[in-house]
């Protein structure tokens, strides 16, 4: 079976160095890091290593970084985290997110919102999925704790002014700070980021950052939670005392190690595989863009390196997506039938894209096996798919 | 392999039976709504069999939709071909789906329109021959 994966942003495989350096920890060293006999701390030392590669790669120190399930988990701990230890102090109840997050992030703020009696705003974009930090500034109230921002955005690759929104919230804490106000946190979801941008959180007002390992070719499962020191949360996972007692529960030890390494790895080349895929994604993005009714979705400039995203008029992403497996090859869509809601994605349509056109969305998402022969490939199987979709099509024209 | 859809569905999705446009249609339906993602179009052609009764001599479809909606618009052109107005009328969403070997729940429910694009068809071939 051919096999063209151009979903790197949903999930990639885990490299067979980090498969590895994984393996003795499933097997001969077992221990549980919380025990102190030697198996025990064998493991705890294995996953201090992997907390200091990490907090050294991220511009960070140890204890800032508390491991997880994985992103949702992280952004959950994050939100509710601050949330809740907020309103046990009872400081403000706001919060401040847009309208293109993660699920993991825009669920739990709506969570918050119904069932807690917490107040949201949820910040629009322009057409190309960038926030104005102005924007953001003006909806910034006395009750503000806590603005939500992904660094960039999965669907569409945007990539957003976090540093500049850091800049705006450290400016008003610091005249909080003088009028003995309470602080707002600044938390972001950086997990498309963080392989591809140098995250210098030592430079930068971030507060909190979520990520998961999946997508940089651990496993899946994994994740962690930066939490910049003098951030205080109320855990959301109660129990045993494992990560500073943020987070209980025994670590996953093998998959940390394997995130680390992953991490190190993804680190160590990145200028050089952020322009191979800029040229790769770039050449994807002329091409499909000459078919006729296409277009790029998200920025052209401020942009992922991996992500090429199109909507395809008069035809409906999960037919293509069809299409093109047919022909070995894996992409993604936000189109409604692809999901069990009836919605086309919530991120198209906060750029402005009407629902119709919506339906025919089109990611493609690349990573460290795509190479030139692939792309070339789904460009010479694309435009055929397209125009037989169109063919059956009954709305060509319509809109 | 874990699948999404039955291989006849897949079959129909691939391969559609009578897509396109019947020339000088005497009949046409369009259901569904772009903006949530299903549009289907049937055309017919009638004519009298030897019993004087109307019959479809001819039907063909476009859908804009996914894979169920275009299964489901080719499978109804099968099952509508050469039938009678009045039996073809009664083909029911149930006997599109069973036809396919069944369809995942949320499909039956917003994807399987293929009868009442037929039905609207019938309807409106009669309405323009009263």
């Amino acid at each position: 079976m051919k096999d063209f994966y151009f979903d790197y942003a949903g999930t990639t495989p885990t490299r067979e160095e980090v498969f590895k350096i994984m393996e003795p920890y499933f097997k001969n060293e077992y221990g549980n890091p919380s025990t102190i006999y030697k198996k025990g701390r064998i493991a705890k030392e294995a996953l201090e290593n992997a907390r200091t590669k990490i907090a050294d790669i991220i511009g960070a120190v140890p204890s800032e970084i508390i491991f997880t399930s994985g992103a949702t988990e992280s952004s959950n701990l994050a939100i509710r985290g601050i949330a809740h230890r907020a309103r046990k102090e009872g400081r403000g109840s706001h919060i401040i997110t847009s309208q293109i997050e993660h699920p993991s992030v825009l669920a739990t703020v709506k969570d918050l919102e119904e069932n807690y009696g917490f107040k949201a705003t949820y910040l629009p974009v322009d057409s190309k999925g960038l926030i104005n930090p102005e924007t953001l500034k003006k909806e910034i109230r006395d009750e503000t704790i806590l603005v939500s921002i992904m660094w960039a955005n999965n669907e569409v690759g945007t990539v957003e002014p976090i540093a500049e929104i850091g800049e705006i919230i450290s400016e008003i804490n610091k005249i909080r700070e003088a009028e003995k106000k309470h602080r707002i946190y600044f938390h972001t979801d950086a997990v498309q980021a963080v392989a591809y941008f140098d995250i210098s959180l030592d430079k930068l007002h971030i507060d909190l950052m979520s990520v998961t390992a999946h997508k940089f070719y651990a496993p899946k499962g994994v994740g962690f939670l930066y939490v910049k020191r003098g951030t205080e949360l109320l855990p959301q996972q109660t129990g045993g005392h494992q990560e500073g007692r943020k987070r209980a529960g025994t670590e996953n030890v093998a998959s940390i190690v394997g995130m680390a390494q992953a991490l190190e790895l993804a680190i160590k080349n990145q200028k050089e595989e952020f322009e191979r895929l800029i040229k790769l994604r770039d050449r994807i993005i002329e091409e499909v863009l000459k078919i006729e009714d296409v277009y790029l979705t998200g920025d052209k400039e401020k942009r992922l390196p991996h992500i090429a995203s199109f909507v395809i008029k008069y035809i409906e992403g999960e037919s293509l997506l069809l299409k093109l497996e047919k022909e070995g090859i894996s992409a993604a869509t936000g189109s409604a039938c692809s999901s069990d809601s009836l919605a086309p994605s919530h991120v198209l349509l906060a750029l402005g894209i009407k629902s119709e056109v919506a339906h025919g969305s089109l990611r493609i998402s690349l990573g460290r096996y795509t190479d030139e022969g692939q792309v070339n490939y789904l460009l010479e199987k694309l435009p055929k798919i397209i125009a037989d979709l169109r063919e059956i099509s009954a709305v060509k024209g319509d809109f | 392999m874990a699948d999404l859809y039955s291989k006849k569905v897949m079959d129909h999705f691939e391969h559609p039976h009578n897509m396109g446009e019947v020339k000088d249609a005497d009949g046409k339906g369009r259901v569904g709504n772009p903006v949530c993602g299903d549009v289907m179009q049937l055309e017919i052609k009638v004519s009298q069999n030897e019993e004087g009764e109307d019959y479809i001599e001819d039907i063909k479809f476009k859908t804009f939709g996914c894979a169920a909606a275009i299964a489901t618009s080719s499978m109804i052109t099968d099952l509508a071909m050469g039938k009678t107005l009045d039996e073809a009328y009664k083909i029911e969403k149930s006997d599109v789906a069973e036809a396919l070997d069944g369809l995942p729940a949320i499909k039956n429910h917003c994807s399987n329109l293929s009868s009442d694009a037929l039905r609207k068809a019938i309807d409106d071939y009669r309405s323009k021959k009263s």
